[in-house]
């Protein structure tokens, strides 16, 4: 009993812990990108990389002031999705997404290279640039706060509380956005590109400015996994990590304001619950014997196992959990 | 009523029917356009007007180049040279979105509802010059609420002339095609345009919604829009236009009232091939006739002598 309760405990530690909020942040971005607006964007952990390594270098590498590390992290994501953008945005979606994966893959081995080790650390990375951040924290960074039968340290709870709001502001945002004549347009270029322009709208400008709105919560994300990690190394920012927020995002709901989110959220709850539910049980006192599943291998049979559940929700639930079917059943036609 | 207008008060009744003539008042007028794709000119017109204030039906065979310069005049496509105004205002080069802000608006021939946005959505884009649209300005609904409320009364009394105002709140991907094409019209008539292209408007709609649809491009001229329609049926072109352009391989070949169209030569020939109607001169007919006598005599001798090698060979 006293084992269950420790699963589901770690479990929703993960459900609310700063790999969710890392998540969500990305997701809403690329909720706003590929829910939205139809952006398939395949390169939303370049944009969270640009954040990290924004403060990171800003403030470890240039010795400047944290919240400019911040400006700068924001500033090269907006530069970045113009980039991306200017050349594509015009052409049809499968470039943007060929494009996407391609340039956050340069990026992290450009950031990853030899030569760039005075600036980026390379293989290394950079350490040192989140003191600033955690000086603001209300909560004493050394001591322990019991919630819910978690333990969690002032300093995860700062990182929390600040990327929660985040994530709320993030929300706020978007739903005020696609409730908006804006969002009306956004939605009409994911339908119909060509009947937006008919009607006299600049579907180019629109794509751009939801680019770049998505690539800032990108960004954030980024700032948040770097502050929590206390750590940027260009190797934490694989492209796997934007099909994951991928995952995240279908599984709450796309073009849903909280879909996102709560996606996020389940997912790390999942993870977590089928890591420490498996190791409990090919523990020393657990109930599966090591030939047929050994704890060495728990770290990658619950991506098979959380993989299984993705499906049998695509085809049981292919809206999300926040989805509207009809919705979803009217591309069926 | 439509007879009458294009008989009596149609400020083209005074109009010569020949290729390129001038209109005393036109709204879009063509100079010099071509368009190629590869080594295939899709449009080539030197010269046309579209009178303001009238119906004027596009025809032509498959392949006329109708479409391309709908897209043309629309800055749906670039084309290779060519002028072409509206209102004296040159449109070549302008992206789409600024030739529909001039209030140059199309419908598509495969129509275009957004499946995923509601009846009501899809009319409330088609407004234009909307304050909400502006990204930081939406982060305010107090900038735009009242004029989202106009907007709205406009487009709800436009969904009930088009009866679709029962459909409202459903999404546009469950309507009908025929349901499709009355919201593509009426989505383009909230922009309040002054030249309004149709792009096939009746492919595909089942007879009695022709009628309404019919009745309510009438109603366009009525309050004083330019209309441009492509169509293949020749009933709803006699019906509806004031002046008929007749393109063929991507030239204008004829253009005229509707009345006297189906008399033109060159339009009976672009439809039905050069020379289909010619009678046959004795001459002709005996040059016929010997080419096909020659053809059998061949067939026989090759046979025979097939015949021939088959009873040499040893069995």
């Amino acid at each position: 009993m006293q084992q269950v309760l420790d699963v589901l405990i770690i479990s929703t530690k993960a459900f609310f812990g700063p790999l969710a909020v890392f998540y969500a942040l990305m997701a809403i971005g690329l909720n706003v990108h590929f829910g939205y607006t139809g952006l398939l964007n395949f390169g939303q952990i370049g944009f969270a990389m640009l954040g990290g390594f924004g403060i990171a270098i800003s403030v470890t590498t240039y010795g400047l002031p944290f919240a400019v590390g911040v400006l700068v992290g924001l500033l090269a994501a907006v530069l970045f999705a113009l980039l991306l953008g200017l050349p594509t945005l015009r052409l049809r979606a499968d470039y943007l997404a060929i494009v996407t994966i391609a340039a956050a893959e340069i990026l992290r081995l450009l950031f990853r290279s030899v030569s760039a080790t005075p600036i980026t650390g390379a293989t290394r990375g950079l350490s040192g640039f989140s003191g600033d951040f955690y000086a603001l924290s209300p909560f004493e960074t050394s001591a322990r706060y019991t919630i819910l039968g978690a333990r969690w340290s002032g300093r995860e709870l700062w990182v929390v509380s600040v990327g929660w709001t985040l994530v709320a502001l993030g929300c706020l945002a978007v739903w005020l956005l696609m409730r908006s004549p804006w969002g009306r347009v956004i939605k009409a270029i994911r339908e119909d590109e060509d009947a937006a322009r008919s009607l006299g709208k600049n579907v180019y400008a629109y794509k751009m400015q939801s680019l770049i709105l998505g690539g800032i919560f990108g960004a954030l994300g980024g700032m948040i996994y770097a502050l929590a990690t206390s750590s940027a190394n260009p190797d934490q920012y694989q492209s796997a990590n934007t099909f994951l927020a991928y995952a995240a995002l279908i599984l709450g709901g796309t073009a849903r304001v909280l879909g996102p989110v709560i996606g996020a959220m389940i997912f790390w709850f999942l993870l977590a619950f089928t890591e420490s539910g498996l190791v409990e049980l090919t523990g020393a006192d657990g109930i599966i014997p090591p030939e047929i599943l050994s704890s060495t291998d728990v770290a990658q049979i619950r991506f098979v196992l959380v993989g299984l559940g993705l499906m049998t929700l695509l085809i049981f639930r292919p809206q999300g959990i926040f989805g509207d079917r009809r919705e979803v059943m009217l591309d069926a036609r | 009523m439509p007879a009458e207008f294009s008989m009596r008060t149609s400020p083209l009744r005074d109009v010569a029917s020949q290729v390129g003539v001038a209109k005393p008042d036109p709204a879009i007028v063509v100079d010099d356009v071509t368009r190629t794709f590869g080594g295939l000119v899709a449009v080539q017109v030197e010269h046309l007007e579209f009178q303001r204030g009238c119906i004027t039906g596009l025809i032509g065979p498959n392949g006329a180049g109708k479409t391309t310069l709908f897209n043309l005049l629309t800055g749906f496509d670039q084309a290779n040279s060519g002028r072409w105004t509206f209102d004296g205002k040159p449109l070549a080069k302008l992206p789409p979105h600024r030739v529909a802000r001039l209030g140059v608006v199309r419908t598509f021939q495969l129509t275009k509802a957004l499946s995923r946005l509601s009846v009501l959505d899809n009319m409330m884009l088609g407004a234009t010059g909307q304050r909400g649209e502006s990204m930081w300005r939406a982060l305010l609904p107090g900038m735009w609420r009242g004029q989202e409320r106009e907007v709205e009364d406009r487009a709800n009394e436009l969904l009930e002339r088009f009866k679709l105002d029962t459909k409202r709140a459903d999404f546009a991907g469950t309507l009908s095609g025929g349901q499709r094409k009355l919201l593509e019209m009426a989505r383009a008539l909230m922009s309040q345009p002054k030249v309004v292209m149709l792009d096939e408007p009746m492919a595909g709609v089942n007879p009695a919604l022709t009628q309404s649809l019919l009745e309510h491009v009438k109603d366009l001229r009525e309050q004083g829009m330019t209309v441009v329609f492509v169509e293949h049926d020749m009933d709803v072109v006699r019906d509806i236009s004031d002046w008929v352009v007749v393109m063929a391989a991507g030239k204008v070949i004829a253009e005229s009232p509707p009345e006297s169209i189906s008399h033109n030569k060159e339009v009976v020939d672009a439809y039905l091939g050069a020379h289909h109607d010619a009678p046959l001169t004795v001459e002709e007919e005996d040059k016929v006739l010997a080419e096909a006598e020659a053809v059998i005599r061949a067939e026989r001798a090759a046979q025979a002598e097939a015949l021939d090698a088959a009873a040499r060979e040893p069995l």
